[in-house]
């Protein structure tokens, strides 16, 4: 927050040359706005961080104590929640499930960033013809309701035996992921001046290198932002996951849903699992910060 | 030109890409496709507390023994029960053998989805099937043959927590009737801050409201169809059930009941905001866990009756093997050993009695270790059981077996819309005779598709 001082003595000018000015506001009156701002802006941040919050505390309470009605929350903490999701409680271990999705959540990220900046290049800078079309065909794929493909896509897997594998859910993360990562990579190219790719152009560079060093790095903020949609989608996707997979390549939503049982007190397991399987995409999102907030607001200007 | 290195770009993208799809093409972290021969076996199953247990238990008294592996696939009970459908209907041949329970066994047999127990687990060695408790074993008999084992049973029974009802000047009867249980939920109702007289299941569900409820409708002499399949949901008696069972709840229920199921009831049970509640054996668990704030407070009689000489439900986790699973034998002797009695002793063992997956073998409420730490329950725990009956549940004959439920697959949804009425009729919103002349029309449309 900005010092007192700074504020008010504009303020205190300002007033004294519109003295008349019946309506105008007193500088304290101004502060107060400041500082109820300031609060309704710390009051909306609890807000969106008190389910969070909620998840840390109850993930450190004993089972017991995280069922209580009305909560108990000086309940003594403990960490036996973190111990069974890492194979305290059944023995089973959660690292072959966080494998099988860092596997199918960034295979499937790579393949799409390469595929759609391509795409994206040729909907956006050397437009093809009817390159609105194309675009709005990419989007209409995503109305189809997902669930309405489930079936089908299953029994193409089953007749092709690839249920279960890596393989299948790369395919279909990719697929899922395409149409969305077309549409922002495309928002991005368009942001690129065309006169410095006919610059370079001039100075005898060929397409792979203007795409390695004139095109990525001046989108690699929207590559950032495209790529943590990718992985964040792809990574807590569950339908397909469920359905799709069973003993080998069954995915860290999946297993996180098997702490979830209809005989017995299951919350404070499933925050704990909850908090931990979200902690790839939490680092993912930091790393790709400060890139990040450029991206998203960089298709927005036009 | 220009088109020579968009195609050279695209061949090398394309390349990348291909080698990407083969890395992942050899299948994923978690099953270890067996290179030695080993034999496998792969187990989706419901996560309930004994299912992790026998998850713990596995490598150490199964695997070391047969040198079989079990790779197991744990989900909530409505994901397994739709996932096990998806994969059973499809014989899709991933999984060997599924937890199911005796509502999914005889239409599963009947569709020629399971693989047939009598060679192999019946027959095994020290299995001995006698053992199993006669309505488990019936209940999941198709055509004489035998195509589910259970893994632990359950039938219903009504509990009371013994201080309050001291307190209150009550007295329980050890075979009490709905009508002795009505007076005294209304006796006890309050007789502590905030406790009111019962839990009743109120939260919609074929497998939640409905398994309480068509228990009191078989008692009170109604049922679901009668034996030429005619639909009997708006018949006098199934009214006088639900309507008895809706009255109980709203004026001496568990406050939110419409949203209340087992795990409520069971909270509810636990910190004393009821004194009575009408559920599944299976509680017993929880309740006499030693953590539990109700330990040694609870008494058991039998399910209460009306019209009926018992009145319990008949429930159970089973094992089914897919007809079209790889491992046919491997998964045999898994079923073999699950359900077998030594399994029983090594998890007493191992992790204590409470822990054993009860409910499904005389020999286990005979064994003398099993009746000291199962003591204020074991004996109607047993005799809820052995009391039910599969085939003839209620007054009338029945169409197929199935006592809390129809053992056909349109129940589920059949019981689960007219649950929510019943639930709404709970909150208040619309009347219990309404919703169930509703009901009986959709349950008119499947009783027609088994008229012959």
């Amino acid at each position: 927050m900005s010092t007192p001082d700074i504020t008010a003595t504009p303020d205190i000018g300002a007033n004294r040359s519109r003295k008349k000015a019946s309506a105008q506001r007193r500088p304290g009156q101004r502060r107060i706005g400041k500082v109820l701002l300031g609060l309704l802006a710390w009051l909306v941040g609890l807000l969106f961080v008190s389910p969070l919050l909620w998840m840390l505390l109850t993930s450190l309470h004993a089972e017991t104590d995280a069922s209580t009605n009305p909560p108990s929350f000086f309940a003594p903490l403990t960490l036996e929640s973190y111990s069974n999701f890492f194979g305290g409680g059944s023995g089973a271990s959660p690292w072959p499930a966080l494998i099988n999705s860092a596997v199918a959540a960034i295979v499937s990220t790579l393949i799409v960033l390469v595929l759609s900046t391509m795409a994206a290049y040729s909907l956006a800078i050397r437009r093809i013809q009817r390159w609105s079309d194309v675009l709005f065909f990419l989007l209409s794929t995503k109305m189809l309701p997902m669930v309405a493909g489930l079936l089908p896509v299953y029994l193409v897997a089953q007749a092709f035996g690839i249920l279960d594998t890596w393989l299948l859910l790369i395919i279909i993360y990719s697929a899922m992921n395409m149409p969305i990562a077309v549409w922002m990579m495309r928002s991005f190219l368009a942001e690129v001046p065309i006169e410095v790719l006919e610059a370079a152009e001039l100075d005898g560079a060929r397409l792979p290198r203007v795409f390695m060093q004139i095109l990525l790095p001046l989108t690699a903020p929207g590559l950032a932002a495209t790529a943590l949609i990718c992985f964040i989608f792809s990574w807590n996707e569950l339908l397909f996951a469920n359905v799709l997979t069973s003993t080998a390549a069954s995915t860290a939503p999946v297993f996180l849903t098997s702490f979830v049982t209809s005989q017995g007190l299951f919350l404070s397991q499933v925050c704990a699992a909850s908090l931990i399987i979200s902690v790839p995409v939490l680092v993912a999102g930091i790393a790709a910060q400060d890139k990040l907030v450029q991206g998203l607001s960089m298709g927005a200007v036009k | 030109m220009k088109q020579k290195i968009t195609g050279r770009a695209v061949t090398a993208a394309a390349i990348g890409v291909v080698g990407a799809l083969t890395l992942a093409g050899c299948g994923g972290a978690g099953g270890s496709s067996s290179g030695g021969g080993n034999e496998e076996v792969n187990v989706l199953m419901v996560n309930n507390p004994q299912m992790q247990d026998l998850q713990k238990l596995t490598a150490e008294h199964f695997t070391s023994d047969t040198g079989i592996k079990v790779n197991y696939t744990v989900l909530p009970e409505n994901e397994v029960r739709a996932k096990i459908g998806q994969e059973f209907s499809a014989q899709a041949g991933n999984y060997d053998v599924a937890s199911m329970s005796n509502y999914e066994v005889p239409t599963y047999a009947k569709n020629g989805w399971l693989t047939s127990m009598d060679e192999g687990v019946v027959d095994a060695e020290g299995f001995n099937q006698d053992d199993i408790l006669a309505p488990m074993a019936e209940s999941m008999t198709y055509e004489d043959k035998i195509y589910g084992e259970p893994f632990y049973g359950e039938g219903s029974f009504l509990m009371y927590r013994k201080d309050i009802f001291e307190k209150a000047g009550a007295t329980m009867p050890e075979n009490p009737t709905w009508d002795e249980v009505a007076d005294l939920a209304e006796k006890v109702d309050g007789a502590e801050k905030a406790t009111k007289g019962i839990c009743l299941r109120g939260l919609p569900g074929w497998g939640e409201m409905f398994a309480p409820l068509t228990s009191v409708v078989n008692t009170f002499g109604g049922t679901w169809f009668d034996e030429n399949w005619d639909a009997q949901v708006d018949s006098k008696e199934f009214k006088e059930a639900t309507n008895f069972y809706v009255d109980l709840i709203k004026d001496h229920g568990e406050s939110g009941a419409p949203q209340a199921g087992y795990t409520e009831c069971l909270t509810n049970l636990q910190q004393g905001n009821v004194a009575m509640w009408y559920d599944s054996t299976a509680a017993t668990g929880t309740l006499e866990a030693d953590d539990s704030p109700v330990k040694g407070k609870i008494g058991y009689v039998a399910a209460p009756v009306k019209e009926t000489k018992s009145s319990s439900w008949l429930y159970t986790w089973a094992w089914g093997i897919q007809k079209e699973g790889k491992n046919q034998d491997a998964a045999k002797q898994f079923v073999a050993w699950a359900s077998s009695q030594d399994y029983e002793e090594t998890v007493a063992e191992e992790l204590g009695w409470q822990h054993v997956p009860a409910g499904k073998r005389t020999s286990t409420y005979e064994n003398p270790d099993y009746q000291k730490a199962a003591e204020p329950f074991y004996k109607q725990t047993e005799d809820a059981i052995n009391s039910a009956d599969p085939k003839n549940p209620g007054v009338q004959p029945r169409p197929t077996l199935g006592v809390q439920f129809v053992t056909i697959p349109e129940f589920a949804d059949l019981a689960t819309g007219i649950s929510e009425d019943v639930s709404s009729a709970i909150a208040g919103r619309t009347t219990v005779d309404k919703a169930l002349e509703k009901g009986q029309k959709q349950a008119e449309k499947v009783g027609d598709k088994y008229k012959k």
